[in-house]
């Protein structure tokens, strides 16, 4: 039911340029709009000054009548996504926070994860929901959520993030393309951040396929959106001491790369996983059950940055800076290990 | 709208198809070739019947766990149904769904939903999908008088009516949300007037009478294709087992069964055939047996389809 329309778009192979990550998140919506008609744009003020996080700029004037603002109601709209998507649209719903996702968990859990298995592979169901989380913004303990991991233990569902403007450019774009229904994480605190990113076609990424963002063989860290951007930065300061860190952003959340990671400890022997989140139920504590499982071999026990256990986050601005893991944080848990 | 003689006459078999379809259920569950649980509409009929007829083939439509009649009425093969319920490969959904998920994209049937007012925001979806595709195709969407107090009923209606979508809501209130009775849960008895909080048009319709079902869904949907917006449509009627297969319905007061049995919509109908001259007792008595007849052996075809192998299921959980 839904293959690729023709469309009059050209290919895109532009070269690498720096951009924001804000920048590459408009720009993925934008080539994807402009190479399929059938990506629409729903969410809470999405058209309204480019959107909350100004992600929308220039899009509801670049594709009139395809960027809508929807009311309160996530729920609602994600489950009209379905109903879109198997009439032949591929809807893109924006989140504006990924604390409000919790509203939606019939329409994320139940329905679109379930449709196409329930009605016999009937149909595919190419949904993106793109959600905006992470702390550091000051929005207290109800706009501060990654909820990277709330969605990764249904088949089905794709469940995705990216901790660089490359990466965002290049697996939103691949969420857009996917026909199953993907959820897409992005994070408030890496949008004014620069990187090089590929404005290309063939750029875009292969689902569940991590990305080695520095190469190491020391140390093997993986971490996800805002902690991957803090992972780099320990990296490059571990590397004056003489430890070499090699940084995984898996991106993929559900599928995850496990083989990528594999390869990467059978070189280190050695684990940091890195998350904006407590250990309990996540993507970390899954990835050292599965490392396990396939008969990994750590030279020391793995060890876990991540969100304390017995508290939530604050809005105070110096206790949440105290919690959220700090680039010397990692570093001094690498340090542990070296 | 007035129905032509053919088509009342037609309207009577599919209530007959459905009535004697869900009596059937009852007896393979018996048999343990049905398991689980089924949500059966007996008494229910003239609702599907008399709506789904106002649809033209490409429309869209969402219906509930309770949805075996508006499958039938929609057109999905009997036999592809009974082959759900008993878990087939050749049901309509590969024997994966079972009775709560009748569904046949290639028909609009565009899902059944066990999840209390999930298919509101589907059908919703649908349509407004037509509508920026430049198309004057509707949706229906039936629910529960219990779906009713949950919020994508609220949601649903608030956006299709700001943004005008055609999509007709049906309510059938059958005066049990499970086994609670709609006014221990609800502060009003006539659910249409919930449409008022939404600026749309909200009909209380005799959900018995066949006829006046099919006028006022088919008002509903002209509308709709029109460009109008939406209709919420409240349907009086009544189902005439329990809940599900294991609620013998004893929550029910003493002769409330009874007075809507007198009001069963294929008696109704008949009744007025009879006494017309359009379709006589007899004639009526004749069809009963021959619709038996189909049920009986489409049945046993059924039961000769395959059981589905864990490879065939694991494909439909991703497309790619």
């Amino acid at each position: 039911m839904s293959t690729q329309l023709e469309s009059d778009a050209p290919p895109l192979a532009g070269d690498t340029t720096e951009m924001t990550y804000r920048e590459a998140v408009n720009a993925a919506l934008a080539d994807e709009m402009a190479s399929d008609p059938r990506v629409y744009l729903l969410g809470e003020d999405v058209a309204n000054d480019g959107g909350v996080f100004k992600t929308n700029v220039g899009l509801p004037e670049a594709f009139p009548g395809r960027v809508t603002n929807t009311p309160i109601c996530e729920n609602t709209f994600i489950g009209m996504a379905l109903g879109m998507s198997i009439t032949g649209l591929r809807p893109v719903i924006e989140v504006m926070f990924s604390d409000f996702l919790p509203t939606a968990a019939d329409a994320i859990i139940e329905e679109l994860p379930k449709f196409r298995f329930m009605t016999g592979g009937q149909c595919s169901v190419p949904v993106t929901v793109r959600s905006i989380g992470g702390g550091t913004g000051r929005f207290g303990t109800q706009h501060s959520a990654t909820g990277e991991s709330w969605f990764i233990a249904f088949p089905g569902l794709i469940v995705a993030s990216a901790g660089t403007p490359g990466g965002a450019y290049a697996v939103l774009r691949a969420a857009i393309r996917h026909e199953d229904p993907v959820l897409f994480f992005e994070h408030k605190g890496l949008y004014a951040r620069k990187g090089p990113v590929r404005r290309s076609d063939d750029a875009v990424a292969r689902v569940g396929q991590g990305t080695v963002l520095r190469s190491g063989s020391d140390v093997t860290i993986v971490a996800t959106l805002l902690m991957a951007d803090r992972a780099l930065q320990a990296a490059e300061e571990l590397a004056g001491e003489g430890i070499a860190v090699e940084v995984i952003d898996p991106q993929w959340l559900r599928p995850f790369d496990l083989p990528l990671v594999a390869s990467s400890l059978e070189r280190t022997g050695r684990l940091v996983v890195v998350e904006e989140q407590v250990h309990a139920g996540g993507w970390g504590a899954t990835l050292i059950s599965n490392l396990t499982l396939a008969g990994a071999t750590f030279e020391a026990p793995p060890l876990v940055v991540g969100l304390p256990d017995d508290v939530l986050i604050p809005y105070s601005p110096s206790l949440e800076d105290a919690i959220i893991p700090s680039v010397g944080q990692i570093a001094d848990t690498v340090r542990l290990l070296s | 709208v007035t129905a032509t003689v053919e088509t009342r006459i037609s309207w009577y078999r599919r209530m007959l198809e459905i009535r004697l379809f869900e009596e059937k259920v009852q007896e393979l569950f018996m048999e343990g070739l049905v398991q689980g649980t089924t949500h059966l509409c007996q008494g229910q009929e003239a609702v599907s019947v008399g709506a789904i007829s106002t649809l033209r083939d490409d429309d869209y439509m969402t219906i509930t766990y309770r949805g075996h009649g508006h499958a039938l009425m929609r057109g999905v093969p009997m036999e592809a149904c009974f082959a759900e319920l008993m878990g087939r490969s050749s049901g309509c959904c590969k024997g994966v769904g079972g009775s709560m998920h009748f569904t046949d994209l290639d028909k609009g049937l565009l899902g059944a939903f066990a999840i209390v007012g999930a298919g509101l925001p589907v059908a919703l979806g649908a349509a407004y999908s037509a509508k920026l595709q430049g198309s004057d195709r509707v949706a229906l969407t039936f629910c529960g008088d219990g779906a009713t107090n949950i919020g994508t009923f609220h949601e649903a209606l608030n956006i299709a009516a700001a943004w005008k979508v055609g999509i007709v809501f049906i309510v059938e209130n059958n005066l049990y949300g499970e086994y609670t009775p709609l006014r221990e849960t609800t502060p009003l008895d006539d659910l249409a007037e919930r449409a008022k909080a939404y600026a749309i048009p909200g009909v209380i319709v005799d959900g018995q009478d066949v006829d006046a079902v099919h006028a006022a869904v088919a008002t509903a949907v002209a509308r709709g294709r029109a460009g109008d917006g939406p209709s919420l449509l409240e349907m009086k009627t009544y189902r005439f087992r329990g809940h599900s297969r294991t609620d013998p319905g004893k929550y029910r007061p003493e002769g409330e069964l009874d007075r809507w049995r007198e009001r069963d919509p294929i008696v109704l109908l008949g009744a007025e055939l009879a006494s017309t001259g359009t379709l006589s007792a007899d004639a009526q008595s004749a069809m009963r047996d021959e619709v038996q007849g189909l049920v009986d052996s489409t049945a046993d075809r059924a039961k000769e389809g395959p059981v589905p192998t864990m490879e065939e299921v694991r494909s439909y959980v991703y497309a790619a």
